[in-house]
């Protein structure tokens, strides 16, 4: 399994938020410049997973996402981690919707390969 | 032999026994149910419970403000500490102090000032470096990565590390490497600082369990100072074996906590789920497999008591503690599969704890050593040294 989430963007939109399935699992938003702004998870307190997440940051839209991609995952919880870890290493600093996370408890990977964003 | 409580275990197991209760559960109710941590502001609040209770440290020594608890006392706690729904691999969210790098005791006066005290404040976190990609339950001989000596004042470190737990999250750290020729005597403990160039924490492993999850490491050319060789060199295996035999007890005994919960929900649910007209209590299907679990479970607490008694009194307990790992975690785990059977669908929903206590007791029959090469060690040391 490739260690960054390396999918296609899809658009933020009502109905491409409806095609996604109740999962748990991990997400990334990025703005129209293709910039990552959140990495997040959908975890088993959700009712309907990704979707649930999704439907929230369309209701209530933040740091100028516009995009999103998924992946389902049952190891959300490590997977989240390992995304927020190699984004700290790709760019030095975490994504602006993540920087309530401390960079110094979460932990530090120096994968190789290259900067998976697109 | 009797294993019946002392007064003051049975003071210490009611008490850690309403901690679990009082603290743990409410608090776990609010956590994503694969949740392996809460955040430092609640883990201090507990922190200070325990250290209340003379309980913080388990796993530290007196000497070094740990409590003055034997082995079976140790056991019998992991055994409360263990149930609740992080409870196998996080026992109350390492309210009680945590694991420690045991090797750290046997560190030199310097190595203590430098790693092992701030370790045992809670400053700073450690990892334990033993297995790579070639194996983990014969480090003597499937240790591959290599330390070569690099004038008089260092050592330059080449390998692969997996199934690692913290090291992303870790400060320093042991690494087992090959300073000599095959086998147990080739082998030094480092000690590691994850700062220093070529140590890469590459990925995180993802398995059934997110709690204390596994990381591989890439070492390449890491230069670590001769005065960091903990023990003597070539004196690593001994290391490493001494801190893998004595906490496979604890070990062992924390698989039991989470099955005799088990255990106590299937009872109580098959006492009220009803199927065509009857309580599942009352099919002969259904309290067969209770009865079994209640023998499952006796059985692997008098073999761990054994296992505990047997290196209180200072005797050999090598034998016991393989076979005490053996069957708590073979035991466990049908326990907790046939819970699961008997809550039906409602046992795998993650509105229960049953279903992360099956994927990580899956877990348990392989980590510290597999049933496999257990029965390797108790056949070795019923038969003879013909089996090395």
């Amino acid at each position: 399994m490739a260690v960054r989430l390396e999918k296609s963007w899809i658009d933020l939109n009502i109905s491409n938020v409806a095609k996604v399935a109740g999962h748990l699992g991990v997400y990334e938003l990025a703005n129209k410049n293709g910039e990552i702004v959140y990495i997040g998870v959908a975890d088993a307190t959700s009712n309907f997973g990704l979707r649930e997440k999704l439907e929230r940051e369309l209701q209530h839209p933040r740091f100028g996402a516009c995009r999103f991609r998924v992946e389902i995952n049952m190891a959300y919880r490590t997977r989240h981690t390992e995304l927020l870890q190699v984004y700290l290493y790709d760019q030095n600093k975490l994504p602006v919707g993540n920087e309530d996370t401390n960079p110094k408890t979460l932990g530090r990977l120096r994968p190789g390969g290259s900067i998976g964003q697109s | 032999m009797d294993f019946s409580l002392t007064e003051e275990q049975t003071i210490i197991v009611d008490m850690v026994r309403r901690f679990v209760r009082d603290e743990i559960l409410p608090l776990e109710m609010g956590l994503d149910p694969d949740a392996d941590e809460v955040s430092p502001e609640i883990l201090t609040q507990l922190t200070e419970k325990t250290k209340a209770m003379g309980l913080y440290g388990l796993d530290t020594p007196p000497e070094y403000g740990g409590p003055d608890i034997d082995m079976v006392t140790r056991v019998l706690i992991a055994i409360e500490c263990s149930q609740h729904r992080a409870g196998i691999y996080v026992p109350c969210y390492g309210a009680f102090g945590g694991a420690r790098q045991a090797q750290l005791f046997e560190a030199t006066a310097s190595q203590k000032e430098k790693y092992l005290y701030p370790m045992l404040r809670g400053e700073k976190r450690v990892f334990f470096g033993l297995s790579e990609p070639s194996g983990g339950s014969d480090p003597a001989r499937s240790i591959q990565t290599r330390a070569v000596r690099d004038g008089n004042d260092h050592w330059v470190l080449n390998g692969t590390k997996l199934w690692i737990s913290g090291a992303d999250r870790a400060d320093y750290g042991l690494v087992f490497a090959r300073t000599g020729g095959e086998g147990r005597s080739g082998v030094t403990a480092f000690i590691v600082e994850t700062s220093w160039p070529g140590f890469n924490v590459s990925r995180v492993v993802h398995t059934l369990r997110s709690a204390k999850y596994a990381t591989e490491i890439q070492i390449d050319n890491l230069r670590v100072p001769h005065e960091n060789i903990l023990g003597e060199e070539g004196g690593g295996f001994a290391i490493a074996n001494d801190r893998l035999a004595r906490q496979r007890v604890p070990y062992a005994a924390e698989c039991l906590g989470a099955a005799i919960k088990a255990h106590e929900m299937a009872v109580e649910y098959s006492k009220i789920r009803e199927t065509f007209g009857a309580s599942l209590s009352s099919r002969q299907g259904i309290q067969w497999m209770l009865v079994e679990n209640e023998i499952d479970i006796r059985a692997a607490r008098l073999l761990v008591l054994d296992a505990a008694a047997k290196s209180d009194k200072g005797l050999p307990f090598r034998t016991e503690s393989a076979i005490a790992k053996l069957v708590c975690s073979e035991n466990a785990f049908k326990v907790v599969d046939r819970s699961m059977q008997i809550h039906g669908g409602l046992g795998v929903a993650k509105d229960l704890p049953l279903e992360r206590w099956f994927r990580e007791m899956r877990i348990r029959r392989i980590g510290e050593g597999p049933s496999e090469v257990q029965k390797h060690v108790i056949a070795r040391d019923i038969i003879g040294s013909s089996l090395r």
